[in-house]
Order: structure tokens, then sequence, then C-alpha cells
């Protein structure tokens, strides 16, 4: 198990080279000028100072090495040096946001708490609905119970988070007045009365983005725990006289378990484009809404860093769910 | 073999002689496979009414401009913000009538008129959108899963474009190709049109490719490819004639659920400020337009939002059905 992580973690590198290189490419290619804004009473020769200062003088594979190394070897220097309190990357250049002038990580690292909790929180409560869900329809497969969670969940499919979310605003925030509309970053929880202040500002984004991960998941849970409840290991757990709760709750749930943990993990990249949407509906000050300040305002350098980021964050957990598939399914090896 | 006169049928002499290999029940007139699948298909009740609601959306879209004659564009600051007719059940003097049935936005534009262009626009990104995904992802699985060299490369490819950031690389490419694009094929519009028909079709082709290329390695080593191959068929006529009709029914249930995903693609980049131009009416676009003022006015957010929602609904129930029609061993049970 543990040869295979290394593995998979080594092969994970070719991917986010791929990948951002793919993003660079993408940056590249696109003809929008940087220098567009500038006055054009700027002389030309000025332009040029102010071209070369951002960067951009040089040729495509310098600036993409120069962005390599900045990202992957000066920032874990500077966040090692905020830890330990060393000064490893003292006076060495890092990857710089042409908008605040101000090293991008700094920026993300203040707003990616916010959407990991909204996102994993949702992700968290959408599975926690979705497996009994699922597990309780197929068990009471064409009941009242099981058609109904079909519709619900074929709803739940097809209604778009950016039409849940104002639709859940008009209807808690404004006719019924319960929930804060907008995400109130700066709050501080130290006590039980603030708890339930963040509490109560948490529920709308989480459950906008839950309800298409519960539809999804639950669908494929059903699928999963139909396929097993007709096989033949199931006829001998129950033969041999196990309670029904064991049989279901521990040989076919956990054997059903198997496909849905992929489905999981490729629901991550679809989750986190939930979370852009969700983020700009209700205001929550994330990577999410960032990405698309920097988008509008052309600022290459944090695009390019932010959207690397939410490719590490998906890769990181399809390994996660690589790993737990092996823990799950003892037929499989990696050796 | 030149002359010889053939017996009319040699199978019913035969049956004369032997009686006792007569038939005693008559036998049922042969049944084509497309009959036993459409038997199946209706037995789905959902799957029905979402076939029936999506021909009834594109049915209204394609036609309702010739009906509906207003132009959804047309100013008429004198005629802003009407309700919608049925407002007149509980409020006897709102702005509403017969003349705009959905009322009016905030500029007097029709929102009927407005709904109907909109839905045009998001059918239209979406089939073609959701054709070229299936284009290329059957391309690049049936390439995969016959050819044994391509298989590895292109499924590490496929690999890795699954765990690409979709929708920031989709706001990044639409943000940045925006401009060439719109000068390239004269109008914002069409620009527009091709860049997110394109960005949607060459993101959404993975599941497809997956799929196709696993039924594909499973038809490659049956008896009648073999045979195929044994009299001397080439790999393209091999692919065209005997294994991409074999493949018809996953491709057809992936490509309900494409059409499903570009559709809400496109709605949620016309949500996000990145789609076509502001004048330009999609779904997305009406919603987006419509959330700051919806206190006052909730049905300029429903309307679009629910014709997106019932749509993808119905696309989602027929993918469904499909599902369950296309699988023999589901059918006839």
């Amino acid at each position: 198990m543990l040869t295979f992580t290394i593995r998979r973690l080594i092969l994970s590198i070719p991917t986010l080279l791929f990948i951002s290189l793919v993003i660079f490419g993408l940056l590249q290619l696109a003809p929008g000028d940087p220098m567009a804004q500038v006055p054009l009473t700027v002389p030309p020769e000025v332009k040029e100072k102010m071209r070369e200062a951002l960067g951009l003088g040089q040729a495509w594979y310098i600036q993409y090495w120069k962005w390599l190394v900045q990202f992957f070897w000066i920032e874990p220097q500077v966040l090692i040096d905020h830890w330990f309190g060393t000064s490893f990357a003292e006076g060495k250049q890092r990857v710089l946001s042409w908008q605040t002038r101000s090293p991008v990580m700094d920026i993300v690292v203040q707003r990616i708490p916010q959407t990991l909790w909204v996102v994993g929180l949702a992700y968290v409560v959408g599975i926690a609905i979705a497996i009994p869900i699922g597990i309780y329809s197929a068990y009471r497969h064409y009941s009242v119970f099981d058609q109904a969670g079909t519709f619900v969940t074929m709803i739940g499919f097809s209604i778009p988070p950016f039409f849940t979310g104002p639709l859940l605003i008009v209807i808690f925030s404004v006719y019924l007045g319960w929930l804060p509309s907008i995400y109130d970053t700066l709050h501080v929880v130290n006590d039980w009365q603030s708890f339930k202040v963040q509490v109560m500002q948490m529920i709308m984004p989480v459950m906008v983005l839950a309800l298409q991960t519960t539809a999804q998941i639950s669908r494929y849970m059903r699928g999963a725990m139909l396929d097993n409840l007709n096989q033949d290991y199931v006829r001998t757990a129950r033969a041999k006289g196990l309670k029904e709760a064991t049989v279901v709750m521990v040989h076919v749930v956990r054997n059903s378990m198997i496909p849905v943990v992929t489905v999981i993990a490729l629901g991550m990249p679809a989750i986190f484009g939930g979370a852009i949407i969700t983020e700009n509906v209700f205001k929550v000050n994330g990577i999410g809404q960032l990405l698309l300040t920097w988008l509008f305002a052309n600022d290459i350098p944090g695009v390019m860093t932010l959207t690397f980021i939410f490719a590490i964050l998906i890769v990181f957990f399809n390994l996660i769910a690589d790993i737990l598939y092996g823990l799950l399914d003892p037929r499989i090896r990696y050796d | 073999m030149t002359e010889q006169p053939i017996p009319a049928s040699p199978v019913e002499a035969d049956i004369e002689t032997f009686g006792a290999l007569v038939d005693t029940e008559p036998q049922a007139p042969p049944r084509s496979q497309w009959k036993d699948v459409w038997d199946q298909f209706r037995k789905h009740k959902g799957a029905v009414f979402g076939g029936g609601f999506l021909i009834f959306i594109t049915l209204a879209v394609v036609l309702g401009p010739y009906i509906w004659t207003l132009e959804p564009t047309k100013l008429d600051i004198r005629n802003k913000d009407w309700r919608p007719i049925w407002t007149l059940i509980w409020d006897g003097d709102a702005k509403a009538g017969l003349a705009h049935p959905f009322g009016t936005d905030q500029l007097g534009r029709d929102i009927l008129s407005q709904m109907i262009a909109g839905g045009r626009v998001s059918m239209a990104v979406g089939w073609i959108a959701m054709l070229l995904a299936l284009v290329i992802g059957t391309a690049i699985g049936v390439a995969a899963g016959y050819f044994k060299k391509l298989d590895f490369w292109l499924m590490r490819f496929t690999d890795l474009v699954l765990s690409l950031p979709i929708l920031p690389l989709v706001l990044l490419a639409v943000t940045l190709f925006r401009q060439p694009l719109n000068s390239f094929f004269g109008s914002p519009e069409a620009g527009m049109f091709v860049l997110i028909v394109g960005v949607i079709g060459l993101t959404s082709w993975m599941q497809t490719a997956r799929i196709v290329r696993g039924d594909i390695l499973a038809l490659k080593e049956r008896e009648f490819i073999l045979a195929a191959r044994s009299i001397g068929t080439k790999p393209g006529k091999i692919i065209r004639r005997h294994l991409l009709p074999n493949v018809i029914s996953p491709i057809m249930v992936s490509a309900t659920l494409g059409l499903a995903t570009a559709i809400i693609t496109e709605s949620a980049l016309s949500f996000l400020g990145v789609g076509f131009p502001s004048d330009f009416p999609t779904w997305g676009k009406l919603l987006a337009d419509a959330v700051p003022r919806m206190q006052e006015f909730p049905e300029r957010v429903l309307l679009p939002g629910i014709a997106i929602s019932l749509t993808v609904l119905g696309v989602n129930y027929l993918g469904d059905g499909l599902r369950d029609a296309l699988d023999p061993r589901i059918r006839g049970r």
C-alpha cells in the first residue's frame, strides 16, 4: 500500500506538469495585451520597459520555467520561512499579482480556507445524505420511497446551482428572513452565539452545492446496491443466519462503496466548478470568486497560479480516492 | 448451375412430409430490435414525458418566432415592467395583459419573445456541443479500444484531461479568446457561439471515450469480429460495419448526458457574465440579469430558471429511459 501511494504520488507530478503547461499555453496563446490599458501618452520605450518589468520580454519557455521555479521552489521556501522563522526565501522573486503587486500566494492563502470550508462541508454533507438514501431506495426497490427518491434526485441533478442559489435567497433571506444572504468572512467564531451565526450563514451555500452531489451519488449508490443485492454471496450470508442489518450494512454496502468512491473522486472537478458559481451568488470571498476577479482584470500570473491550485486540489482528491479504493477492495493489489 | 429449376420453397415441402415438425402454435411475427427498444422505452413514464418535453421545447424555440412575432430586442420604454398575465388573478390592478403574456423587462422588452430567442441559443449550443463531444469521444474511444498501440497513450491523455479543472479553464478560454474570434467571424454573436460550442465540446468528451473504449475492448474479442477479420475485412470497415452499430446504445445514453451538461455549462457562463454579448438573450443571461431585482419581479428569475431546469430534467429522464430500453438484459422484463 505504501509503495502504491508513493508511486501514485510520483505519477501525479507529470500530470501536474501537463496541466500547468496547458494553462500556460492557453494564457500565452491568448491575444490580449496586458499593456492595452496603459494610456497612449506613455512613450513606446517606457512601455517596453514596463513590459520587461512584468517579465513579458522573454521567450515563452523562459517565462514558463521561471513560473515553475517560483511556484515549486521559492513558494515552499516562503512557507518554511513562515513556519520556522528561517530566511531561505530572502530576496527571491515570488509570483506577483499584476493587479495588487503583492505575492499571489499571500492572497490565495487568505482566500482558500473559505472555499475549502464551504466545498468540503458541502461534499461531506452531500455524501452523508446521499448514501443512506441510496441504500434505502435500493433495499426497498420500487417502493414509494424509492420512486420519490428517484424523482427528487433527478430534480436535484437537473436544477443548476445558479438557479437554486437566488431561489433560496429569495425564500429564506427575503421572504422568511431566517438566513443571511451574504457570507460574512470576517466573522470570528469564539463562543456559542457566534458559532450559531456561522452555521446560519453557511447553510445556504453548503446546501446549494450539496444538492448536486447528493443527487449524483445517491443514484450511483442505488445502482451499485441493486447490482450487489442479487449476488450469490448475499444469499450465502443470509443462509448462514446473519442478521439482515449485518448482511446489508456490512456485506452489501462495503461492496457497493467501491464504484461509488470513484464517482466521488470524479465529481471533484465539478464541485470546484460549482464552487465558483456558489461563491459568486452568495458573495463568499473564496478562490472561485478571486479567479473571476483576476480573470476580468487580465491578471495573468494570478489566473495561472489560481487555476493551477484548482488542478492541484483535484489531483490531490483523486489520489485520496485511489488509495481509499485499495483500502475498500482487498481484491485490488497494487504490487 | 445453368438452367436448373429451383423448387419454390424446399422448407414447405419438408414440413409437409414431416408433420411432427410443424409448430402447434402460430409463430409470432418477427420483431425488429428497435421495436423492442421502443416498447421498453414506452413503459418508462418519466422517459416518455422527458422526451415529449424535449420535443415540445425544441419545437417551441424553433417555431416560436413565427407564431409570436414580437422582436426580442425591441425596446418599448413606455410599457416597461409589465407583470406576467397570471398576476391579474390575485391583483386586478397589476400592469399586465395579453399584449405581453410573460410581462416585459425594465427596458420594455417582451419576456416571452426573449425566452424563445434565448431558448434557441441555449438549445443550439447544447445540441452542437453535444454532437462535437460525441464525435471526439467516439473517435478516441474507438481508436483506443481497437488499436492496441494507441490505447495506452490515448487513455493516459484522457485521464489527464479528466483531471483538468474544467470550469476555470472554460472561463479562461472564453474570456481570453473573445476578441479575436469576434473579429474573425465578423459579429460578436457568431464568434461567441463558435467559441462556447468549441470549448464545451473539447472539454466534455472524456466520459464517452472511456465508455466506448470499454465496450470496444469487449466486442473486439467476439467471434463475429474474428470472422470479419478472417475474410480480410479492413480495420476501417470492421469499425464502421461491425463495431460502431454495437456501441450505439452507450453513445446515445452519453449523448443525453452531454446535452444536459452543455446546456447547464452555457447557462453558467452566461450567468457569470462571460457568455454572449449583453443584448443577446440566452436563458442563463436572462436569469443573471433578473437576479438584482428578483424581490420585485421573481417571475423573471423563475421563468428562465424553470425553462433550464425542466429541459435538463427532461433530457436526464430521457437518458434514464434510453439506458433501460437499450440494455438487452433489462429489456423484456
